[in-house]
């Protein structure tokens, strides 16, 4: 089976440009903490209330402009909601959903993050600019879906 | 046995328009939905009667995505199959019940849809449960299109038998080849459905696991959109040359892009869940690198095609840099309408290349940027490729001709298809890079003015959905015309043919073993380790959610 040279050339930088962009994906993913969020730890779905730290969900600031929010997400809420932060901190996200799946998505920023029961999602951002950032639930999770949302406030 | 004879026959016709029938009324229905949700989600309209958005996209998503492509994909091939390497009357008799074992699924899925006891979209998610008649519904289909897919296997096995030294057919073996790949990845699907799901909704078993139950889906759900792909692609390397009076580019080729399909559109589901946890990171990576290998066969089909344009151009005397371009039979509907197609997949290609981008799709997933994405794709490219189909099989099968007006309103369709898709996918993906969610309902999210930003571009979205929707019922229109009203004729079934002095193909592109050996070594390559992690590190299942659908 003999290919056209032309077409040669053409697979041949085709592969060229994949391969590259995957060594340079990979790069930024491992070496430089890029990957997606992909949170490995579990819990019982049904007992979310009385497992910590979802016993006692929260803002709670844990060093210098560094800031924890343990969330839980249900059919069609955020806990906590309208979360406040001070300008240049940097936000560690830990949450697990008390029903079915949701989505955490930050708009205007790239937090968006699958947050499944039975599991539990960390994601972390730094918030360089003020303002008000809407959060939403981007994964269908039932008729009150497109209520489910709250805010980020960047002071 | 009896012997074959290959052609369309009169039981042929009625067998292959029976799936298109079913393929027409789901546009129609499914094209409609959709008109409403853009009308919906630009604020305009509410819908009455107590229908919900999520009904109407579970409606929309489910037979556009699902009925539609799965019954014209399946009727086409048996006509390719029996006109290349002939049906039996035994084989005819399990074809028509694989449609029938099909039809009563879908009846079934459709009726909860309609009774709104399964407002759950087209994938399902557990642990919101949908009524266990839906997913008896979903089972029936997948069985009935297996056995779509032994017929198939059927008839080349028995060509092969009684043609020993020759190679087979090409379009008899690129059906083959989809139909592999397809009963392959809906074993994942099947397992979710019939092992997770229907116990889980009789009651028989109190919890799910919502990762194991996603994770089959998508071991689906990446093949899927390959098997919606390559019929298109069938007609682009086989049948598009006849066409436009040229050759096939090279038989080879054709035979290894689509071998490569087979081979990388299954190990690579985890680019559906890169930002769900419970998945390894690692294996996410491992498989997005085997997502990107599936670039290559497309880009060896867009090679192949603009090959084949400038030899057959320049064989008719058109000169210069671009005239064989120019002189391409852009009047003719058979050519025209699958041509803006393959012209939709650059950029529809390129955006699937960010969505499986690893860390990129951080930005998109689960935006209006993907819906724009697959209106693209399987909306226009696929689509349209069925549509250019449609044109000349259904007066085909019907005895009829595809008369000059006929043909002039299909151009018509398809310039409108081009412009609204233009407008609503366009908006579509501005909007999701702006951050607007896909699978929403109108919302303005307590009056945020990032939300805010989002409306104008949905309302481009109903400018574009209603064109759309011109588009589909003219497009029904020009079906009823072929399928009933046209003169009586007789339409060719166009069917390229390879250089006389063409290559040989070589004799180990036919080794079945080989292949289904290579894929199944990469499926259980890329998913045995992150598989058995999922199931070890498995938390307490999910408990049912039928409420948040509104099925209690
Ligand atoms: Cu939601
Ligand atoms: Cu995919």
């Amino acid at each position: 089976m003999k290919l056209h040279r032309a077409e040669e050339i053409w697979l041949i930088i085709g592969i060229g440009i994949i391969a590259l962009s995957m060594v340079i994906t990979g790069y930024q993913a491992f070496a430089q903490g890029m990957a997606p969020p992909s949170g490995m730890e579990t819990i019982d779905p049904q007992k979310v209330d009385q497992t910590t730290p979802f016993d006692n969900p929260g803002i709670f600031e844990i060093g210098e402009n560094e800031y924890e929010v343990v969330m839980i997400l249900q059919a069609f809420s955020f806990t906590p909601n309208e979360i406040e932060v001070p300008v240049g901190s940097t936000v560690h996200f830990t949450m697990t959903s008390r029903d079915v799946v949701h989505g955490f998505q930050v708009a205007g920023t790239n937090i968006n993050a699958m947050v499944t029961p039975g599991h539990i999602q960390k994601i972390s951002q730094t918030f360089d600019k003020p303002g008000e950032y809407l959060v939403l639930c981007n994964e269908y999770c039932g008729v009150g879906h497109q209520m489910m949302s709250t805010t980020i406030t960047v002071k | 046995m009896i012997a074959t004879k290959l052609g369309i026959s009169k039981s042929d016709s009625k067998l292959t328009m029976a799936f298109i029938y079913v393929a027409f009324i789901s546009l129609f229905i499914g094209g409609l939905m959709g008109l409403l949700q853009t009308l919906v989600r630009s604020g305009s309209l509410s819908l009455p009667w107590g229908i919900t958005y999520y009904q109407v996209l579970t409606v929309h998503g489910v037979i556009l995505g699902l009925v539609l492509t799965t019954f014209f994909i399946i009727g086409f091939q048996y006509a390719l199959m029996a006109k290349t390497v002939g049906i039996s009357k035994k084989q005819r008799l399990y074809a028509w019940l694989s449609f029938i074992v099909m039809l009563i699924g879908t009846v079934m899925a459709a009726v909860m849809v309609l009774l709104g006891k399964a407002s759950v979209l087209y994938t399902f998610y557990a642990p919101l449960q949908a009524h266990p008649i839906f997913y008896f519904g979903l089972a029936l289909v997948i069985i009935g299109s297996w056995i779509a897919c032994f017929v198939n296997f059927r008839q080349l096995y028995v060509w092969k038998k009684t043609h020993k030294d020759e190679k087979s057919p090409l379009l008899a073996f690129m059906v083959v080849i989809n139909m592999v790949l397809w009963f392959i990845a809906t074993l994942g699907v099947a397992a979710a459905v019939i092992v997770q799901f229907i116990p889980w909704s009789l009651g028989y078993a109190e919890t799910i696991n919502v990762l194991v139950s996603r994770t089959l889906f998508w071991y689906f759900g990446h093949p899927l959109v390959y098997f919606w792909l390559l019929p298109a692609y069938m007609a682009w390397y086989a049948i598009i040359p006849k066409i436009i009076g040229g050759k096939i580019f090279s038989d080879s080729l054709a035979r290894l892009s689509f071998v490569l399909f087979l081979l990388f559109s299954i190990p690579v589901g985890f680019h559906h869940q890169l930002t769900e946890p419970g998945i390894d990171p690692t294996w996410k990576f491992i498989q997005v690198v085997l997502t990107f290998m599936v670039i290559i066969p497309s880009l060896m089909t867009a090679f192949s095609m603009f090959a084949m344009f400038e030899i057959t151009g320049r064989r008719k005397g058109f000169r210069g840099l671009f005239g064989w371009f120019k002189h391409l039979p852009w009047k003719d509907v058979r050519f025209f309408a699958p041509m803006v197609g393959m012209l939709a997949f650059i950029p529809a290609g390129t955006g699937g290349i960010i969505n499986a981008s690893h860390q990129l799709n951080n930005v998109i997933h689960n935006t209006m940027w993907v819906t724009g994405h697959f209106h693209l794709t399987v909306a226009t490219t696929v689509l349209l490729t069925f549509f250019g189909i449609s044109y000349w099989l259904i007066p085909h099968l019907t005895g009829r001709k595809l008369t000059k007006k006929i043909n002039n309103l299909g151009l018509i369709q398809t310039v409108i298809w081009a412009v609204g898709m233009t407008i609503m996918s366009g908006s579509m993906h501005i909007s999701g890079l702006l951050g607007a969610p896909r699978r929403s309902a109108f919302s303005e999210y307590g009056g945020t003015a990032q939300a805010s930003d989002w409306i104008g571009y949905q309302i481009a979205q109903a400018v574009g959905g209603t064109i759309l929707f011109i588009g589909i019922l003219l497009m029904v229109y020009i079906f009823l015309q072929l399928t009933f009203f046209a003169p009586k004729g007789q339409e060719e079934f166009p069917i390229a043919e390879e250089e006389v002095n063409a290559q040989p193909t070589p004799l180990f592109l036919e080794n079945w073993k080989l292949w289904i050996g290579i894929t199944i070594g990469l499926i259980l390559f890329a998913y045995t380790i992150p598989f058995i992690d999922i199931i070890l590190h498995a938390p307490t299942g999910s408990e049912p959610f039928a409420w948040p659908i509104g099925n209690s």
